[in-house]
């Protein structure tokens, strides 16, 4: 337990360590940004210079088209504070997306279809149902692969090979399959985030299970415990680190699944609507507010579990 | 100590060594003065914590001193790693799983660019050395502890500097096995005539080996006795049941119940 | 309906024999563990034939698996041509480019402490985010055709090997580094003699897990646009039409694909890591 102790006072000295190290990449991830926005963006912005009546470099869209974006940019100078401006950039600038967010959460009502938080509640409440019955049906499969070896034998292996094939493929259909008996929306995707989540925690609780040594379980025999004394005080204690490992593994696979469950049969609600929706219409900002509302959701939900994984294993003496 | 060679090998003249850490600063080395002349066998030895690694790792230019200075074979200790002039036998034997023996022994010959045919030269000849004809195609993990642990030596050996610097090399292995090859050793210290500096815990074995005892002290590590063994250099391993190597053992023993008497 | 019995009757058949050889006396042999998992498989696919033929499921719900191999093996050249798009141009290119630039990274980053500890995290939050959400942005920068979707595997693979990569090469202990001294070894010769070769469990655990990324990447890619050639543009379109026959036959193709890619990168990792304790055989 004092091993436990010493890794997690290290790891908060680490984390302080690494701020500025941390805060110094970023910083310079942005910058990089913000340069890369004038070359990719230029042309965009000379046109549209050009149709407000200013002179620039090359005249002509079409004439500009071949040339390199890097000589065009150093040969417009006037036209740099554009390229952070336009309407439906190639790249847009941090901020653009920053101020779209913004907007489509705090300054939108909930309800309003351009409200994010709506699209992400969509989206959100399809991966925490699909997680749900997920992690439920893989920690009822794992019991039954730890206490059968039937099903031990007969399972497992496909359960480890599920892993190696990309069954995101599977998505549209599912859609396309519960549409056609007449359900939609949430419960199709949920179902493609429980299947996406499902395996990781059966590969993960049945390695938690088994975790405890033979040591361990010969000790429990020794006092006579019944199957399921040593199920209940030892196995599912061992178990419960494994288990949150995975827990990490399958929230984000079923937020992908959800996601990617809003892809193909053009739905309009959801994160994954909105990205599709904006490489439609070639709403870049939308686009990338989109990605980054799924990727502070992923990182949020990510976040809850490992919260509550703290809280539980220090309750549970791990963290001592 | 006092040689017949005018210019030791290894020179170390009020050689300090603090660590800063975090909380206070160690003291590890103070005030060291040694010289070891060219052929001779020492012996460091000492209650944990002295300053044996330390020392041996400053010869290396693996620590830095904070005062004094230390030369080997008259230049700097990183001047001497440059020009190859040692050979480094760690506790464990870290050997590299996936290289074979023979391909351990050659990797620092690959290192220091000998010629493909001459490194097979070399690998065939320390293999030998050691004992292990026939072993360079197996693989580490192959091998017993004691096997090892000889081809570590035999690693430091193959680029034939002419000191070996020693640290616990037999501190894992069982009783016999460390008799073994602390009776290689001493022949492979006769037919090479090579400088060594070794370290260990056993007063037998230090006795058993050495020309020279270093016994150590710590807080802060400093050396409290030098012993000049009047053993023979031919040595059989039932020297160790002779009145004179008793009382040199005697002699070291008691050296160490003085240094721990300090504190 | 007799059929539906009949998949009953075969599936308690089945698990008698199942329970029978992993309770029995054989069990731990090669051949036990081949033949269970392969029962159950082989069950599972009779009952789904047996049921979907005995409760006349229609086609646009579940096609029976005899159905999908006879779409599979008449749809031979359409089924290449998308695996080629997807698989070989796609993910493949994608999947060497990112590797590469991982290792070009890492070992950039490896060099400046102040680096390693500032990307490090970075990149392991990254490594976490459902990447495959840039493909829209990258399909609209390098179009339809499969370089967009090779940049797609490049943004997804790139992440977690560069975070492996960097766990990998911090494998060797001190000691090891120190010996390495000793013998007055360059950066280089240190990186290139022992860091990397320590570092080969971990780049390999890397490279497995961005196969499995590669591919559903470039799958993925293709719904947000594609040429009319390519495994996810197949699968859209297809579930489209309600060919779902068509989409589980290029879902077979993806399986097979998936795991032989993976199988294959498992007997590399073999082959190249056989000295680690893993690996070592007997
Ligand atoms: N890198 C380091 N940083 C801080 N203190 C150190 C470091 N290395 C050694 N020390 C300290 O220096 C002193 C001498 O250590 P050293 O390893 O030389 O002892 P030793 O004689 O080899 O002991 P042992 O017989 O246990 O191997 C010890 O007090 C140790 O704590
Ligand atoms: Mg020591």
């Amino acid at each position: 337990m004092r091993i436990v102790c010493a890794k997690d006072c290290a790891r908060g000295m680490l984390m302080i360590r690494n701020v500025f190290p941390v805060l110094t990449v970023v910083a310079v991830i942005f910058g990089i940004w913000y340069l890369a926005c004038v070359p990719m963006n230029i042309k965009t912005a000379l046109t549209e210079a050009e149709r407000a009546g200013a002179t620039v470099s090359t005249p002509g869209a079409r004439e500009r088209r071949d040339m390199s974006a890097i000589g065009l940019a150093l040969a417009n100078p006037a036209q740099w504070r554009d390229t952070f401006a336009l309407k439906k950039p190639r790249l847009p600038a941090p901020h653009q997306v920053a101020v779209e967010l913004w907007q489509t959460t705090v300054e939108k009502k909930i309800t309003s279809k351009r409200s994010l938080v709506f699209h992400g509640w969509i989206t959100l409440s399809a991966t925490l149902l699909g997680f749900a019955m997920g992690t439920v049906g893989g920690i009822l499969l794992a019991v039954g692969i730890v206490h059968s070896r039937a099903m031990d034998m007969s399972v497992m292996p496909w359960a480890i090979a599920s892993q190696t094939i990309p069954v995101l493929a599977i998505a549209p259909m599912i859609i396309v399959v519960f549409n056609s008996i007449g359900v939609q929306g949430l419960i199709p995707k949920a179902i493609i985030s429980a299947y996406l989540s499902f395996f990781p925690v059966v590969v993960g609780m049945v390695k938690g299970l088994r975790s405890p040594s033979a040591m361990q379980l010969d000790q429990m025999r020794t006092w006579g415990a019944s199957k399921s004394q040593s199920f209940w005080t030892l196995r599912l204690p061992s178990s419960v680190p494994y288990l949150f490992t995975s827990l990490k593994v399958g929230i984000a696979a079923s937020l992908l699944g959800a996601i990617v469950g809003e892809l193909p049969t053009g739905a309009i609600r959801g994160l994954g609507a909105r990205l599709l929706t904006g490489s439609y219409y070639g709403q870049t900002i939308q686009i990338w507010s989109a990605l980054f509302a799924t990727a502070i959701l992923a990182a949020g939900l990510v976040a809850v579990i490992a919260g509550i994984e703290r809280v539980t294993l220090k309750r549970m003496g791990y963290g001592k | 100590m006092t040689m017949t060679d005018p210019s030791p090998v290894i020179s170390a003249k009020g050689l300090d060594l603090t660590f800063q850490t975090k909380d206070s600063p160690v003291q590890a080395l103070r005030d060291v003065n040694l010289d070891i002349g060219a052929g001779d066998f020492v012996s460091f030895i000492g209650p944990s914590g002295c300053g044996k690694t330390t020392f041996l790792r400053t010869i290396a230019a693996l620590e830095q001193p904070t005062g004094g200075t230390i030369t080997v074979n008259g230049m700097s200790p990183e001047a001497a790693r440059k020009a190859r002039a040692y050979g480094y036998v760690f506790q464990a034997a870290g050997l590299y799983p996936w290289r074979t023996i023979a391909g351990n022994i050659s990797l620092p010959l690959e290192i220091m660019g000998f010629s493909k045919a001459e490194r097979a030269e070399r690998v065939e000849k320390t293999l030998a050395l050691v004992d292990l004809e026939g072993f360079g195609g197996k693989y580490p993990w192959q091998l017993s502890g004691g096997m090892q642990q000889r081809a570590s030596i035999a690693r430091a050996l193959a680029f034939d500097a002419d000191i070996l610097l020693m640290d616990e090399p037999f501190g894992a292995l069982d009783e016999i096995v460390r008799d073994h090859l602390n009776e290689e050793l001493l022949k492979l210290w006769a037919r090479t005539g090579k400088t060594i500096g070794f370290v260990t815990h056993s007063i037998p074995e230090a006795v058993y080996l050495s020309t020279h005892i270093v016994v150590m002290s710590p807080r802060p590590g400093r050396i409290t006795d030098v012993i000049k063994s009047p053993l023979p250099r031919e040595r059989p391993l039932d020297i160790r049941d002779t009145p004179e190597f008793l009382e040199i053992a005697h002699r070291v023993r008691e050296g160490l119940r003085a240094g721990h008497a300090y504190d | 309906m007799n059929l539906v019995i009949a998949a009953v009757i075969l599936w308690l058949a089945a698990m008698w024999v199942n329970i029978r050889i992993a309770n029995g006396p054989a069990d731990d042999s090669q051949g036990a563990k081949l033949a269970v998992p392969l029962i159950f498989g082989l069950t599972l696919l009779a009952m789904w034939e047996m049921i979907v033929r005995g409760m006349e499921v229609p086609m646009v719900i579940l096609p029976a698996p005899s159905v999908i191999a006879a779409r599979l093996t008449s749809s031979i050249p359409i089924l290449w041509a998308d695996f080629v798009q997807t698989f070989v141009k796609g993910a493949l290119s994608g999947y060497v480019i990112g590797v590469i630039a991982a290792f070009v990274a890492a070992i950039a980053v490896d060099r400046s402490d102040f680096l390693r500890r500032g990307l490090l995290p970075v990149g392991n939050f990254v490594a976490a985010l459902p990447i495959v959400g840039t493909a829209p942005i990258l399909v609209m920068w390098y179009g339809f055709d499969w370089q967009s979707k090779a940049a797609v595997v490049v943004v997804m693979v790139f992440f977690p090997m560069l975070v492996n990569i960097t766990a990998g090469l911090q494998e060797t202990s001190a000691m090891q580094r120190d010996q390495m001294k000793t013998w007055a070894a360059g950066y280089w010769q240190g990186l290139w003699k022992l860091r990397l070769p320590a570092a080969m469990p971990f780049v390999f655990n890397g490279l497995k897990i961005a196969s499995t990324l590669a591919l559903i990447g470039a799958i993925v890619a293709e719904f947000f646009g594609s040429p009319i050639v390519g495994m996810g543009f197949r699968i859209s379109t297809s579930v489209g039409q309600l060919a779902l026959d068509m989409v589980w036959a290029e879902i077979v193709v993806a399986a097979i694909a998936g795991s032989l890619f993976y199988g294959g990168i498992a007997v590399i990792e073999r082959i190249v890591t056989f000295w680690h304790p893993s690996q070592r055989r007997g």
